[in-house]
């Protein structure tokens, strides 16, 4: 049956075609769908880590255990799985492991556009590119077959487009795999010195032999066209490649560590000149120019963010005019950003934070829509939990100077991702900074994925809820309170006064996602245009909700507005009003 | 009627750029379209970004199907029909269009937020600016008619209805895959709206032939 699959869903087919049977993820655009999708296959055990580096752990675990193994993560993911990824190149496997890297050439929704084929190469692991979504789902089988055979962790390294794009594709069934027995196997699977020496024989030897491979496997193919042209590329790249050049000869790498040597050559000589075409970084290019083979890449395309067809056809072809002038260049268009939704109730701790002043260390969520205008409350955000070191740092330098006003927010899923570490120490070195975490039960970022915190699992079946009030405590952490950041006052009262103590505290926003928890807090406000005196006060908490009329006055979309009364408690002439019908009891 | 209509046999790939405001269902109409696209056994392929952008940020699908197509991605300026489900966003993608090529757009005004906080305004004219580009332009009010159906998420599937006069496949094929996507007790009625979607651009080509008449 041929369906239409995004390579998300046609990783997570691969997987199951090819007898997954367990896998493992922390969500991250671009690569949350694929643990979504895998989790609809009743014969996968699919779960949710805290964290990258637990997820590729359990992963790990469960192919040593036998059974068909994969962890997925975006590109930044790999970093905090780089300690068992490095490592477990060195232990090998029992049944095949893949890790899959979704890399954000572009930053579409990442703080960095790394590019993870070095981490394959620095890590000594066989790492393959599918080029769309058929690929991707024939690639994770060719990969659990190489990690098998070749003892080794499979790297399968996607992009954005590859991840989000559709394409058609061809349904298999399901093969049976057998379980892999478990057997002890001190030398192998205890990676001390000794033991980890010999391994690291075995992994150099495996990687000559994977050269082998490569130069024979289909995972490599040379479409042979036009030879005055000689495209190597790999990925997406090769799409955009036979966009532009449908006739020239093409090596298509499969496979990118290690590189089918032999097979490049022999490409090389048949060829009158060579364009190697790949995104990011000049990985390729590199390698195979220290193999005394003349290209042209980067010297005309760029390392910094995403290819594209026009991008290659104007590098490459000197009479290409696809670049038109714009006929509305004279027209400013406004911007459409990503907003914090019409009744989150980040807002209100943002609103309250910045009543305050204070220096706010922001991290990795919804909240970091925050840091744009009008609130404009965030001081850093520099990766997952980076909020609870910052704030102790900036607390421990800055001293009296900024006494009382350095804050750390962060989400619930962030925090229990990767900022209990940072809160133990804090503790442990003393520090007087505060944490705030916004607990809206739920990685809401991502499209909203349970969390340990949530109280459910990857199937929405009841789950052990982690408290992190009593997490917290047992960091060591005295003064922990808990906010509603709905009421404003309440909200600036209790900061106010947590933030004066000399020791440090938690403060926990609690309050669900109302998206998720699909919350209508009452029937939509209004503003009364005889009582507005336009003082913009309400715009200054950022809500789409609230517009202006022809007059500069506040006009509320009741499209949009949920009755969250935060816009309210903030207007001081009393113009925006709930619906007198609707009063319950006022707070 | 007065305005092109592309079959993928009389040019190798067409390209549809869908456009709109996070939560319209730009990324749920481009999905039906493909699959509607793969029922009629062509090659298709569309892309899109997720993530941040889905908050109330501007949101687009690129989507291309035909005999056989590799980037997911449209050429510059190669777009041959652009729809959106907003009308601002019309005039943020006029760029991509081909010379000539179709614009559709839903004549709902979302005003970004930025319009309040910086002294960019809210574009006039969008009609006439994108008579710049081409002489194919049609609005319509696509919300207007999703109210009076009583149901604003039908908004997608009336754009469809719209989308479908310009391009090759049965009415039948887009209502049988819509009916896939969509909650079953809405089947009936998004078929409905995808209809009135169809009689809108019957009625605006007409209207427009006499418009040129004058």
């Amino acid at each position: 049956m041929k369906v239409v699959l995004s390579g998300n869903e046609a990783i997570a087919r691969g997987f199951y075609e090819a007898g997954g049977e367990f896998a493992s993820a922390y969500p991250g655009t671009p690569s949350t769908e694929i643990l979504e999708n895998i989790g609809q296959y009743r014969e996968i055990q699919a779960q949710w880590a805290p964290n990258e580096k637990v997820a590729l752990e359990v992963t790990a675990g469960a192919g040593l255990g036998g059974m068909r193994s994969l962890a997925a993560m975006k590109h930044v993911g790999l970093n905090v799985a780089a300690d068992p990824f490095f490592s477990l190149s060195y232990q090998g496997v029992n049944a095949g492991v893949i890790i899959v890297s979704a890399d954000d050439p572009s930053m579409h929704s990442s703080q960095n556009e790394q590019d993870n084929r070095w981490f394959a190469r620095a890590a000594k692991v066989p790492m393959l590119e599918p080029s769309d979504s058929t690929e991707a789902r024939d690639f994770v089988k060719a990969a659990l077959e190489i990690s098998e055979q070749y003892d080794a962790p499979v790297l399968l390294r996607t992009t954005t487009r590859i991840n989000h794009s559709k394409c058609v594709v061809e349904l298999r069934d399901r093969v049976s795999v057998e379980r892999k027995s478990y057997t002890k196997n001190m030398p192998k699977n205890v990676l001390l010195p000794g033991n980890a020496r010999k391994r690291h024989v075995v992994v150099e030897e495996h990687l000559r032999q994977l050269i082998e491979f490569g130069n024979s496997s289909r995972l490599n193919q040379i479409e042979w066209g036009d030879k005055t042209i000689g495209i190597i590329t790999s990925g997406i790249a090769y799409q955009y490649a036979k966009e532009v050049f449908p006739n020239a000869s093409i090596l298509k790498l499969g496979m990118t560590n290690p590189l089918p040597k032999q097979l490049i050559q022999n490409f090389a000589r048949q060829v009158e000149k060579i364009y190697l075409i790949e995104e990011l970084d000049p990985f390729l290019e590199e390698q195979i120019a220290a193999m005394g083979i003349s290209v042209e890449g980067k010297n005309r395309l760029p390392v910094i963010g995403e290819l594209s067809p026009s991008i290659i056809a104007d590098a490459f072809v000197p009479t290409n005019t696809s670049a038109q002038t714009s006929v509305i260049a004279d027209v400013p268009i406004p911007a459409r950003t990503p907003v914090l939704c019409p009744g989150c109730s980040h807002r209100g701790i943002f609103y309250a934070l910045k009543k305050l002043k204070l220096t706010v260390t922001g991290d990795i969520g919804c909240y970091t829509l925050a840091a744009i205008p009008p609130l404009e409350m965030m001081d850093t955000c520099l990766c997952m939990g980076a909020s609870v070191g910052y704030a102790h740092g900036m607390q421990k330098a800055t001293g009296d100077e900024r006494k009382g006003k350095i804050i750390g927010v962060i989400g619930d899923s962030t925090f229990l991702h990767s900022g209990i570490t940072g809160l133990i120490d804090l503790v442990y070195n003393d520090s007087t900074a505060k944490i705030c975490i916004l607990d809206n039960h739920i990685t809401a970022m991502t499209g909203h994925q349970e969390n340990p915190g949530s109280g459910l699992n990857l199937r929405r079946e009841p789950a052990t809820k982690i408290d992190l009030e009593a997490i917290c405590h047992a960091a060591g952490i005295k003064r922990v309170v808990k906010v509603d950041p709905y009421k404003l006052d309440e909200t600036i009262k209790t900061l106010r006064a947590e933030m004066a103590v000399e020791e440090p505290a938690v403060i926990i926003a609690d309050a669900p996602c109302i998206i998720r928890a699909r919350i209508k807090f009452s029937e939509p406000y209004y503003a009364d245009a005889d009582t507005c005196i336009a003082c913009g006060m309400c715009h200054r908490v950022g809500c789409p909700a609230i517009e202006k009329n022809e007059a500069g006055k506040t006009k509320i979309n009741p499209l949009l507005c949920i009755g969250c009364d935060i816009c309210r408690q903030v207007c001081k002439p009393g113009a925006i009003r709930r619906r007198t019908s609707d009063v319950k009891s006022e707070t | 009627m007065n305005h092109p209509h592309y079959k993928s046999s009389e040019q190798s790939t067409i390209n549809i750029l869908l456009a709109g405001v996070g939560g319209q269902g730009v990324l749920l109409a481009s999905d039906i379209l493909i699959e509607v696209a793969l029922q009629a056994d062509l090659d298709t392929k569309k892309s899109e970004i997720h993530g941040m952008a889905q908050r109330g940020g501007s949101v687009v699908s690129q989507v291309r199907y035909g005999r056989k197509i590799y980037s997911p991605l449209i050429p510059e300026g190669e777009t041959d029909i652009l729809l959106t489900f907003e009308k601002l966003e019309a005039l943020r993608y006029l760029d991509a269009l081909r010379p000539n090529g179709v614009v559709i757009f839903n004549t709902e005004q979302i005003t970004p937020l930025t319009v309040f906080s910086t002294n960019v305004a809210y574009p006039q004219d969008i009609e006439g600016l994108c008579r710049r580009k081409t002489d194919y332009v049609f609005p319509v009010d696509g919300t207007v008619q999703a109210e009076s159906l009583g149901n604003l998420k039908v908004v997608n599937s009336i754009m469809l209805g719209v989308l479908s006069q310009f391009i090759e496949f049965d009415s039948d094929v887009w209502k049988r895959i819509i009916a896939t996507r969509v909650p079953q007790k809405t089947v009936a009625l998004n078929s409905q709206a995808f209809d009135i979607g169809r009689k809108l651009i019957a009625a605006e080509s007409k209207a427009h032939s006499e418009n040129y008449s004058e």
